[in-house]
């Protein structure tokens, strides 16, 4: 009996073992991290690089497609449905890259016409979303339950975005629960990209040199060189990932176009206003981007998103 | 025989807990931290982890011109207080909650589109009956604001 007592918690003692890797590697790459960090903060005290290193949770967070939306939304642009990922491409998309990217894709996609009060369109687009997720295995994501009360809202438009957020928040955590974090990650590249090609598309085809300096939209679409960072160190979270390194590799081609972009910010100043309780940013900032270069911009966005929603 | 179930029930335990803590999480995120980003929408992102008093955690996040923004530090109850503040790409203090009595949100809307870093710790706290250091749910959670002129 001891002997076979001794043989069972060896095997589960290994069991243990074989399961712990997921914090192991969390570890291993906070330490990675954090290393990396030291080496643009080696001005800083000593006593901050010992706090950074003892991070225990590192988060790289992407904009999601709800956010996506609402920059685009902001910059003051138009509708324009034509841009959106046709409804009868759902059954196109059967392995799990396709499933994540194209969920991230609709998911963009039902944020904007829902912002722009497209409300059959938001219906329409959030089932497409739901086939996606179903796919990848969130049978609650979107729920029927959340398609009856995003029809019983259609006039309310702060419940249809706490709908979508809630949507969002769902599955992102899913993956997170389940250690698909790659998996996590590929969706909110392909809703990035979908924001990317429904901005570089809703610019004037050929902008000129004025047009770059003073068009608020292809300054959100030069400022997503700073997103393209978060990418990256999301890249290194998630390594040996067949899916995400495939999608990698586009998203470093447009990395190296985004590199010739040069922006500079200058000090940030917090100004809080007392009766708003709202506090500013205050900060200077130059970008530097040539019309050749927002061409070659918008035509590997073009080729991208083929390739995503094909 | 008895040992041998003991160990099992012991061994599975600690095998299952990890996922049943990151699951609460997910519920308490859903349930009670978005909630308290009202009027602001939250952006959907699932930033949460399970932290002992002691810990910290960092969120990397880029920031864009003119939106609104609120980040709120939300934490399961009994947990010791949380101290965070809001650092830019060089790592100079924007914002810090103590300096704010402890303050758990944040509202701001930078002028220009930044990375900024949310760096929080889990503060040293009395430890549990038990003499264990207490650990609990912590998520670091976004929202947005519209602007005002969002007519179609």
């Amino acid at each position: 009996m001891n002997i076979r007592f001794s043989l069972f918690i060896t095997s589960l003692t290994a069991l243990l073992i074989l399961v712990t890797p997921g914090c192991k590697k969390d570890a291993e790459n906070t330490d990675e991290n954090t290393s990396e960090q030291t080496v643009t903060v080696d001005s800083i005290d000593q006593q901050l690089v010992k706090d950074v290193k003892a991070v225990k949770e590192m988060f790289y967070s992407m904009p999601s497609p709800l956010e996506v939306a609402m920059i685009l939304k902001d910059a003051g642009e138009t509708y324009n449905q034509e841009l959106l990922n046709p409804l009868n491409h759902t059954s196109r998309y059967v392995t799990t890259k396709s499933q994540a990217l194209n969920l991230g894709i609709y998911t963009t996609d039902l944020s904007y016409s829902s912002l722009y009060d497209q409300t059959q369109t938001t219906i329409d687009y959030i089932n497409a979303a739901k086939k996606m997720a179903e796919g990848l295995g969130i049978m609650h994501a979107i729920d029927n339950q959340t398609i009856q009360r995003l029809e019983a809202n259609v006039n309310n438009r702060d419940v249809i975005l706490d709908i979508i957020s809630e949507t969002i928040l769902t599955s992102s955590s899913f993956f997170k629960e389940n250690q698909r974090e790659a998996i996590s990650t590929i969706v909110l590249i392909g809703g990035w990209i979908e924001g990317l090609y429904i901005a570089t598309n809703l610019v004037e085809k050929t902008p000129t040199q004025k047009d770059i300096d003073s068009n608020e939209l292809i300054a959100r679409i030069a400022d997503q060189k700073l997103a393209l960072n978060t990418i990256m160190k999301l890249k290194e979270k998630n390594k040996s990932n067949g899916n995400l390194d495939e999608v990698m590799a586009d998203i470093q081609e447009l990395k190296n176009i985004y590199d010739e972009i040069e922006i500079e910010t200058s000090k940030v100043v917090p100004v809080k206003d007392t009766a708003t309780n709202v506090t500013t940013l205050k900060s200077e900032t130059s970008m530097t981007m040539t019309p050749e270069i927002y061409k070659q911009l918008k035509e590997k966005i073009d080729v991208i998103r083929t390739k995503f929603i094909s | 025989m008895n040992k041998l179930s003991h160990a099992f029930v012991l061994l599975t335990l600690l095998l299952i807990m990890p996922l049943f803590g990151q699951s609460q999480c997910k519920q308490f995120a859903k349930q009670v931290c978005k909630k308290e980003l009202t009027p602001y929408i939250h952006n959907g992102n699932y930033n949460a982890a399970i932290l002992t008093e002691g810990e910290t955690a960092e969120m990397y996040k880029t920031f864009y011109s003119k939106q609104n923004y609120r980040v709120y530090i939300c934490e399961s109850s009994a947990m010791p207080r949380i101290h965070f503040q809001v650092l830019d790409i060089n790592r100079n203090v924007l914002y810090d909650n103590k300096k704010n009595g402890y303050k758990m949100k944040w509202d701001f809307m930078p002028e220009s589109s930044q990375q900024l870093i949310i760096s929080l710790k889990v503060e040293d706290g009395e430890n549990d009956s038990d003499g264990d250091p207490i650990s609990g749910c912590v998520a670091i959670m976004i929202g947005i604001k519209q602007d005002g002129n969002d007519s179609p």
